[in-house]
């Protein structure tokens, strides 16, 4: 098969699994999970720093060479505290992607849409690369691609559920009413949820809670690695219609007998 | 002077630049952003803005998270 590669701005990628840090036992396994994934952008939080603490192990000195860090806005409630964080995120990074998270609900983690295209707005003028993360709505997701955003992620489920995707039509409603590329952000819960993701016509998928806090991490970020490459493949290929009756694949015709 | 350091109120000596703030608490990572009132401090100008009574900084760097 020919390159396949997709970008996000100016930023061009061949894997279209993206991976978080959050929720792994201990550093060593992430990395080697990191790794296995084939990931080339990994998402990270800005945190205050420990002062009590000095001298603790950089999470950043675990992430396997040459991956982008993708510096997230959550835990974000307002459009405000959203634009701070990814302020101080690119002077972190020096690079100017931004996972735009703004959360509306503690229980559901379910995003604030209106603060959402709010703090897009803003982003973008700034100049960053912005990448909300949204409700499977649309409407939403045309006024984030009006707002500048480089692209869309809607949800599959809520964040850490593993439900999968819950809404499979709006999801493909969105990637029909957006020209930005479509990544499939948050609910997988295990790779044929990912492969459906890409057998949507999802550009990539963005997962943590699926690899990191699967049985063994390592063994599962290969396994959506290749759940990701293979429901790509799937999009490309084309699928059969679905049809309520058989359709015989051997001849019906040089039947002995007859 | 009294400056609110990541929501805590610290006692520091006065006139302290944020190259100042960051050796006083022994922070040699390089990978920290700092914002004082709310706005970015960039690093090119960590030697030259001065701390002043009352103010708010935050002293943040990277986490795990998704």
């Amino acid at each position: 098969m020919a390159a396949d590669g997709w970008s996000l701005g100016k930023h061009a990628f061949t894997s279209r699994l993206l991976v978080g840090t959050g929720k792994y036992k201990d550093f060593p396994t992430m990395k080697a999970a990191l790794a296995a994934s084939g990931a080339e952008v990994v998402t990270v939080a800005v945190r205050r720093l420990d002062l009590s603490k000095q001298g603790d192990e950089s999470l950043l000195s675990w992430i396997p060479q040459g991956m982008k860090l993708l510096p997230n806005t959550a835990a974000c409630f307002t459009a405000d505290e959203a634009i701070r964080t990814a302020r101080l995120g690119r002077e972190l990074d020096m690079g100017d992607l931004v996972k735009l998270e703004v959360i509306g609900d503690k229980r559901t983690l379910f995003p604030d849409v209106e603060e959402l295209v709010k703090a897009a707005a803003v982003l973008v003028k700034e100049g960053f690369t912005v990448l909300p993360y949204t409700n499977d709505d649309p409407v939403t997701a045309r006024k984030l691609e009006d707002a500048g955003c480089a692209a869309v992620m809607p949800l599959g489920a809520p964040i850490g559920s593993g439900l999968g995707l819950r809404n499979p039509y709006n999801l493909r409603i969105i990637m029909e009413t957006v020209k930005v590329p479509v990544l499939v952000d948050a609910g997988v819960g295990t790779a044929s949820d990912a492969a459906l993701a890409m057998e949507l016509g999802a550009v990539a998928v963005l997962m943590n809670t699926a690899i990191a806090e699967a049985k063994d991490p390592v063994m599962m970020a290969e396994a959506m690695r290749d759940g990701v490459a293979a429901g790509r493949k799937s999009f490309l290929a084309g699928r059969i219609p679905m049809k309520l009756h058989a359709s015989a694949s051997s001849p019906m015709t040089g039947l002995i007998g007859t | 002077m009294q400056v609110k350091l990541n929501g805590e109120i610290r006692e520091l000596p006065d006139g302290l630049t944020v190259t100042g703030l960051l050796a006083h608490l022994g922070i040699k990572a390089p990978r920290v952003a700092i914002e004082v009132n709310e706005a970015v401090v960039t690093k090119d100008r960590y030697e030259s803005h001065k701390l002043s009574t009352g103010d708010s900084v935050e002293i943040v760097a990277f986490v795990g998270g998704g």
